[in-house]
């Protein structure tokens, strides 16, 4: 099939062969595991084969976790080889493959899933819906983005890992330069993990257009929705392009086209420009429902209503407006002119305007609030500062005479670092925290989450703040070591030591997660937060139809206000109907399997497999056209059970309504 | 929206502008005496021109439940797409990148 097997097992390595050896144990653990408690077939059935858009969330969050872990360790090996200046840890080749797919990873497979998933859990909650539009493809979009994700995971130990950055420019990417198969594993597993997302774009921006609940306009969604909503549109936007420019990168790598080519009329720079033109939306992809949780946490926890909610919503589209025309400033250094660079550098600036204005809202809504530290407001309190100072710096190197002097240094990884972090992760981290009881039916444990956020923001700040001052120094980015005499080596110090902070910061959530599982209370309400919108009608964890009766929605914070008419709890058993529900199936999870194999075999260019491969994906979705299962109904009598057991739980709703 | 009206007046229109588009296109092309590129431009034109006029006129995309979403998801398009291929165009023809 022409696979050289002998390139598939990367040997020779500690660190790798560890990995390797750690890997195998782990699934015989899992697979033994299973076996001996028997539940091979409640996997398959609860979740292998759900269209349950809450399940689906949950898998999305578990794989976030995972890939956080697998992140995090890339990041610590970096921290670690730059602890001191020519340090023999990691060799060059193997630094390099870790900067990329540390870059991948936390990019592509942590954040996007920990916010699909908040997503997924929360937003037709939120609308008084059932599920998403089309559950089918919801699973599917999870399965195809589990499916890519794994491929790109693998290539460490099989294959070797893609080296040429998260950006894997050309022409250093292309064949010309990297011969081996690692840059495949970036195109194709990108690729089938770009499908779903996109997939997820479609389905979320239908499901809030047209599932909402009687009564909710478009101006009374909660922000979470709201901002969930752009994502989507931005989503749809953008996402083709990378399809197209991975698409292009699979030619040059494997059939020797020149689109990205130094030789026979390539353009490298073409491979840049698209790559930033999704890149730079796929930013806002990741900060939008990150600024959509800190508002519904800022707004419970300071018992208020959002403040300017009109003019977050204009902030919200305008910034989606301004993501689409700024990615030159990325590579300004490119050279494309004064009247390119003065153009990006004046819409790059622009974009602190609307963000400026939600910072501003924030502020507003606390003020007055009768605050009340949960580590969910926590979080949120930490973002404004330290994303003021990713912002500020962001302003600073959207000057383009300047960025000539920034560019590739390491005051641009800290910029990034200060913007994703408490932008994405302290939104994720804010966001589980509030919203774990509706998932799961217990609440995190508020003693350990504080450990897990002090740690953790205070190890933040010690590993990055260094970073800038590095960067101005002249510290380049993606460089394995230094010398002595440049005289970095104690400011990388301190940036190592804050790692292993953030890294027990993280290990304390672990923890968390592990101890509630094992000894939380179980009896929360199904409004522990005395929260404010309608996810919060549910019981926790959410009955598997969502509601029993759709609500009617008067007015923003419709459960609030709800609460404060006292008629939350109130159910008129006659009012409640037969509900129509989907049906699970396989076929997500085979188009995964097919899938993976199929872009496992172009990997190694194994052409022939992969086309027989493919064969597979053609039965799936003649399969898929011929299914015509609409789904089964849920009884009254059943309802009627499943509500009364909830219902009478204590610490109901109309206590503490302000 | 507009059924009231018995005489389907934008239909005619809408036709008569179309004859009126389509000719001047053959006459440009068979009669002008003018270069190629600049044929290419004004028969280019009045495609684009005609394509809408028929989007408002036989299609009603400003019409019924989705009018509005019609019009904004087609703004919106055009939008992206002179970005990603103007801008392109623009970013990397400009400066001594492209010298």
């Amino acid at each position: 099939m022409g696979i050289k097997w002998n390139e598939i097992f990367v040997g020779g390595d500690p660190l790798l062969v560890g990995s390797q050896i750690a890997i195998v144990l782990t699934v015989v653990a899992i697979v033994v595991g299973l076996t001996y408690f028997k539940k091979w077939g409640w996997l398959w059935r609860e979740w292998l084969t759900t269209v349950d858009h809450k399940k689906i969330g949950i898998m999305y969050i578990l794989s976030g976790v995972l890939m956080f872990f697998r992140g995090g360790m890339d990041g610590l090996l970096m921290k670690a080889q730059t602890a001191r200046p020519e340090m023999n840890f990691l060799d060059a080749q193997h630094y390099n493959e870790i900067f990329t797919t540390h870059g991948v990873i936390m990019i592509l497979f942590m954040a996007m899933p920990f916010l699909i998933g908040l997503m997924n859990v929360v937003v037709p909650l939120q609308i008084g819906a059932r599920d998403v539009a089309f559950p089918q493809l919801n699973a599917l979009s999870f399965w195809l983005f589990f499916s890519g994700a794994m491929l790109f995971n693998i290539s460490f130990v099989v294959g070797g890992s893609p080296d040429a950055g998260w950006t894997s420019y050309f022409p250093l990417a292309g064949k010309e330069f990297s011969l081996g198969i690692g840059n495949n594993y970036y195109a194709i597993a990108l690729q089938i993990a770009g499908l779903g997302t996109l997939m997820t774009g479609i389905n979320f921006i239908v499901t809030i257009l047209k599932m909402r609940a009687p009564g909710m306009t478009l101006m009374k969604m909660p922000m979470f929705t709201w901002t969930t909503f752009i994502t989507s549109i931005i989503i749809v936007a953008a996402f083709p392009i990378f399809t197209v420019a991975l698409a292009l990168m699979t030619f040059d790598r494997l059939y020797g086209t020149h689109f990205f080519t130094l030789s026979s009329g390539g353009s490298d720079m073409l491979w840049a420009n698209l790559f930033w033109l999704w890149g730079h939306p796929e930013v806002y992809i990741v900060i939008l429902p990150a600024f959509g949780i800190f508002s519904e946490v800022i707004a419970t926890f300071s018992r208020k209503t959002l403040f300017g909610y009109t003019s977050m919503v204009v902030s919200i589209v305008g910034i989606a407006f301004l993501s689409m025309i700024v990615w030159v400033h990325h590579f300004y250094t490119m050279d494309a002119g004064p009247a390119v660079n003065s153009f990006f550098s004046i819409t790059t600036m622009l974009i602190a305007v609307p963000t400026g204005v939600k910072i501003f809202n924030w502020l507003f809504t606390m003020r007055k609030g009768r605050i009340q530290f949960t580590t969910a407001m926590l979080w949120a309190l930490a973002f404004v500062p330290n994303f003021v100072i990713g912002g500020v710096t962001g302003v600073m190197l959207a000057m383009a005479a300047a960025d000539y002097q920034y560019h590739n240094t390491l005051f641009l990884v800290a910029h990034f670092h200060y913007v994703l972090i408490p932008g994405v992760v302290f939104a994720v981290f804010a966001g589980l925290y509030y919203w774990w009881p509706k998932m799961f039916g217990f609440m995190l444990n508020e003693k350990l989450g504080k450990y897990h956020f002090w740690l953790f923001t205070i190890g933040f700040n010690v590993t990055f703040m260094p970073m800038f001052f590095l960067g101005l120094k002249g510290a380049v980015r993606r460089a394995y070591t230094y010398s002595a005499e440049s005289g970095f080596a104690p400011l990388f110090l301190v940036s190592a030591i804050g790692s292993i902070i953030l890294a027990i910061g993280f290990a304390v959530f672990c923890y968390n997660i592990y101890w509630s599982f094992r000894y939380a209370k179980r009896n929360v309400s199904h409004d522990p937060w005395d929260a404010r919108t309608l996810e919060w009608m549910t019981a926790s964890p959410v009955q598997f139809y969502n509601f029993a009766v759709v609500p009617e929605v008067k007015q923003l914070d419709a459960f609030w206000h709800m609460k404060k008419r006292g008629e939350t709890l109130t159910l008129k058993e006659s009012d409640i109907k037969k509900i129509h529900m989907p049906s699970n199936s396989g076929l997500p999870f085979y188009m995964a399997v097919v899938f993976g194999i199929t872009g496992f075999f172009l990997v190694f260019e194994a052409h022939i497999a992969a086309a027989v491969a493919a064969i597979g994906i053609v039965i799936g979705l003649v399969i898929r056209s011929f299914d015509y299962n609409d789904g089964y109904y849920v009884s009254v009598d059943e309802i009627k059970r499943t509500e009364r057991t909830w219902r009478n739980v204590e610490g109901g709703t109309e206590n503490h309504v302000g | 929206m507009e059924h009231k009206s018995k005489y389907p007046i934008s239909h005619v229109v809408g036709f008569l502008f179309s004859l009126v588009l389509t000719f001047v296109a053959v006459f440009v092309t068979l009669k002008m005496n003018v270069s190629y590129t600049i044929v290419m431009w004004i028969i280019g034109s009045l495609a684009v021109i005609q394509a809408g006029l028929q989007l408002f006129m036989f299609m009603h995309v400003t019409e019924g439940e989705d009018g509005k979403t019609n019009v904004m998801n087609m703004a919106y398009a055009v939008f992206v797409a002179i970005v990603i291929v103007a801008g392109s165009i623009w970013v990397l023809t400009s400066g001594h990148a492209a010298h």
